[in-house]
């Protein structure tokens, strides 16, 4: 079926009430297909003319998510009919080519909340493909940007503080930049032990897109609820969420020698007592990433409450100091004996 | 629609190309000094295909984001490195990213262009093969200052490294720099007023030669540190160099290796094994022309070896060095000598062979773990001993050469 007759069944379909927009389904040929279409509205995962995913997409969170300036995210994942994601052992689902990974950014108090960009990550046949979109000024669709752009956007973090900054979607090769392991892109967020489903009415089961092994995987704790975990556990939870995907042997920042996976030893190449390598100016004058017992001369947090693009960390994704996020880290490095090294 | 067809002429370009026959290069060109210039150049740099030539036009480009290129086998070719008529990328309002260009494909080919100013390093490599930097700028035009990127030019994982050609002045840690790579090639460069001029570190066979490490802290370095993915740095020939004048004070920030190399030296061999040091031309390196040491600081990588091994120092010219020692009780050392220390410094730990005729002062320290405030500072006679068999030269495969020819 093409486009044309696809938008024109959709629009039928929403002139018939509430029950066709169930009947909608994402245009898999496009998400099969090898072309980068430049409307986001080609995917047919939206309602048309909204962002609004359709009630075919399962919408989910994570417990611990990656910071984005204060953006509020919607994620949501589509996979073809008859498939879905077998989660392995190590917590990484399967997921079947034709999957989407669908993920809108935006402000509650910007632009009436609509989102500003919406990020695809697609399973193809020849692997995972990122694209960034950014939405139209009417909000009824949104158009590729394949190399990113900055957009002006003014909202106000948890603690009141207005924020006026260049927001920036990323490129096409800033988004595999992230999500990279071995040189290949793969899906950051969705691993067992971090996903989130809430059950909601005219919304499909889980269990339709996610297949569990027999045995249980702990959860990540949730990086700002202290009933949820240690605060040790928290920051490692936010280590592993913020920093991992660069942070590891196979990321991009594998040549640092700093590994921040949930499940790398604390030690010298978690940044504890592990003095810069290639850290230029993000050293800020300190000899270690982590010095135990002592936050302000812990280079780690004077990358993270920096803004200067030649020290700040991640280097991607962030034009506002996560404020909530450095004071976690603060008090978990104050925290550890000052010998611990 | 003249007009028309020149800003957007990527676009068009780009549309062109694709109908085109992938089979053949094409060539994208885009123009300087439009207000989307770095959308445009950077949408250029991912839908270029491999075997194509991506064309910065001549001009001033005011860059606010990092570049990046992806696609194995591309030219990335600018109109010259000169002000008033090169392509000249500026990234004095840079914004985000931690470099001005990353790459992080095979077989690139960067050539012909300028990179100013850059808030981080300068053009970062990472994990790519066969990487060619020729007639390449990379400056932060205010000289040496704190506030500089920390890298050049900066391969790093990668295997076949040609920096060629290559101008690089004020970087705040090294101005070209490879690290954790392996089969390398350094020539016919100019590091001028950074901490490091040159930089060899955790990495495998490298040729340095040819190159002009001047007025820099350090001129050539080639270390190995701990904790790192590649490490256990050997077979590195330094070899016909003119490293004269480093005497830039130390601007790196503190805590970085390189902030604690003292002003004034002309090489730095640390925690290497099987390097050579040959035929080049040392002059006014206040502390020393060469010197050699072990890695002093604490650490418990088991898998690290901290002590130079297997160096040789021959046939080098040794204009004036040591004059004015900038480490620890070094002008207490050259007072008690005459006025200055000799050419060849080393920290006793670790071997050496030193075959040129000029003395060699001992730190006297047997040992990584011995303080340095226990120095017993002596001459020493280092040309004793059988150097081990010479390295070979290095190769790089046949379509780098090329591309530089």
């Amino acid at each position: 079926m093409n486009r044309f007759a696809v938008a024109l069944l959709a629009a039928l379909l929403c002139t018939s009430g509430a029950s066709a927009l169930s009947d909608l389904r994402p245009d898999q040929a496009v998400i099969d297909g090898t072309a980068m279409p430049p409307k986001l509205s080609a995917f047919g995962l939206f309602r048309p003319g909204t962002s609004e995913p359709l009630p075919v997409l399962l919408p989910y969170s994570l417990h611990t998510p990656l910071f984005s300036d204060y953006a509020e995210k919607h994620r949501a994942v589509w996979m073809p009919e008859g498939k879905n994601a077998p989660i392995g052992r190590d917590g990484i689902p399967g997921f079947p080519v034709g999957t989407v990974i669908v993920k809108s950014f935006g402000w509650p108090d910007w632009n009436g909340g609509r989102p500003v960009e919406t990020r695809l990550l697609i399973r193809r046949e020849a692997g995972w493909v990122a694209l960034p979109y950014i939405w139209d000024a009417d909000g009824k669709d949104a158009s590729l940007a394949i190399a990113g752009r900055r957009v002006p956007v003014t909202f106000k973090s948890p603690d009141g503080t207005s924020h006026s900054i260049n927001y920036a979607v990323p490129n096409k090769n800033q988004c595999k930049e992230c999500h990279s392991l071995k040189g290949e892109i793969v899906p950051i967020g969705p691993k067992a032990n971090n996903l989130v489903f809430t059950p909601a009415p005219g919304r499909p089961a889980s269990s339709r897109f996610f297949s569990y092994p027999a045995m249980r995987i702990a959860p990540m704790p949730k990086w700002d609820d202290p009933k949820s975990g240690s605060l040790q556990d928290r920051a490692r939870a936010y280590l592993a969420v913020n920093c991992s995907h660069c942070h590891n042997p196979e990321g991009s920042a594998s040549n640092s020698g700093l590994f921040l996976r949930w499940t790398d030893p604390i030690d010298v190449n978690y940044g504890i007592g592990k003095r810069p390598t290639a850290a230029g100016r993000g050293s800020g004058g300190m000899d270690f990433a982590i010095a135990p017992g002592d936050p302000d001369h812990s280079f780690l947090i004077y990358r993270l409450e920096s803004l200067d693009p030649g020290i700040a960390m991640p280097e991607l994704g962030r034009s506002t100091v996560h404020r909530e996020g450095a004071d976690l880290l603060r008090q978990w490095i104050a925290a550890m004996p000052k010998d611990a090294h | 629609m003249r007009f028309q067809s020149l800003r957007h002429a990527a676009t068009l370009a780009l549309v062109a190309a694709l109908a085109a026959n992938p089979a053949f290069a094409r060539t994208i060109s885009v123009k300087a000094g439009t207000p989307d210039a770095n959308e445009k150049l950077q949408e250029a740099l991912i839908l270029a295909e491999p075997g194509d030539i991506v064309e910065l036009g001549a001009g001033v480009w005011k860059l606010t984001d990092g570049l990046s290129l992806d696609v194995n086998n591309v030219t990335v070719r600018g109109a010259g490195t000169k002000d008033g008529e090169g392509s000249i990328l500026d990234f004095s309002g840079q914004q985000g990213a931690g470099e001005g260009l990353l790459v992080t494909s095979d077989d690139v080919f960067l050539t012909n262009f300028a990179v100013l100013n850059t808030r981080g390093d300068g053009i970062k490599s990472k994990g790519a093969d066969r990487i060619v930097y020729h007639q390449i700028r990379v400056e932060w035009t205010a000289g040496p200052k704190a506030t500089n990127g920390a890298y050049g030019v900066y391969p790093v994982e990668s295997t076949d490294v040609l920096i060629d050609s290559v101008y690089v002045r004020g970087a705040s840690d090294a101005g070209i720099y490879v690290g954790q790579s392996k089969n390398i090639i350094v020539r016919e460069s100019i590091a001028t007023e950074n901490v490091a001029g040159i930089e060899i570190e955790n990495s495998f066979d490298a040729d340095v030669h040819d190159n002009i490490a001047t007025k820099n802290t350090g001129g050539i370095l080639v270390f190995d540190l701990p904790n790192l993915p590649q490490q256990g740095g050997h077979n590195v020939r330094v070899f016909e160099n003119v490293v004269n004048d480093n005497s830039t004070p130390n601007f790196a920030p503190k805590g970085n290796i390189v902030a604690s190399v003292p002003t004034g030296t002309g090489v730095l061999i640390m925690a290497n094994r099987n390097v050579e040091i040959f035929d080049n031309v040392f002059d006014q390196n206040g502390t020393a022309n060469v010197m050699i040491v072990g890695y002093r600081y604490d650490q418990k990588d088991a898998k690290y070896q901290p002590l130079p091994k297997g160096i040789v120092v021959r046939g080098n010219q040794h204009g004036k060095a040591g004059y004015a020692p900038a480490f620890a009780g070094g002008d207490q050392i050259a007072a008690a000598m005459g006025g200055s220390i000799p050419p060849v410094l080393w920290d006793g730990a670790g071997d050496a062979i030193v075959l040129d005729k000029v003395g060699v002062l001992s730190l006297n320290l047997p040992d990584v773990k011995t303080p340095q405030s226990d120095a017993k500072p002596s001459p020493a006679d280092l040309s004793k001993g059988t150097p081990p068999a010479a390295l070979p030269g290095i190769t790089l495969p046949e379509s780098m050469e090329a591309k530089v020819r």
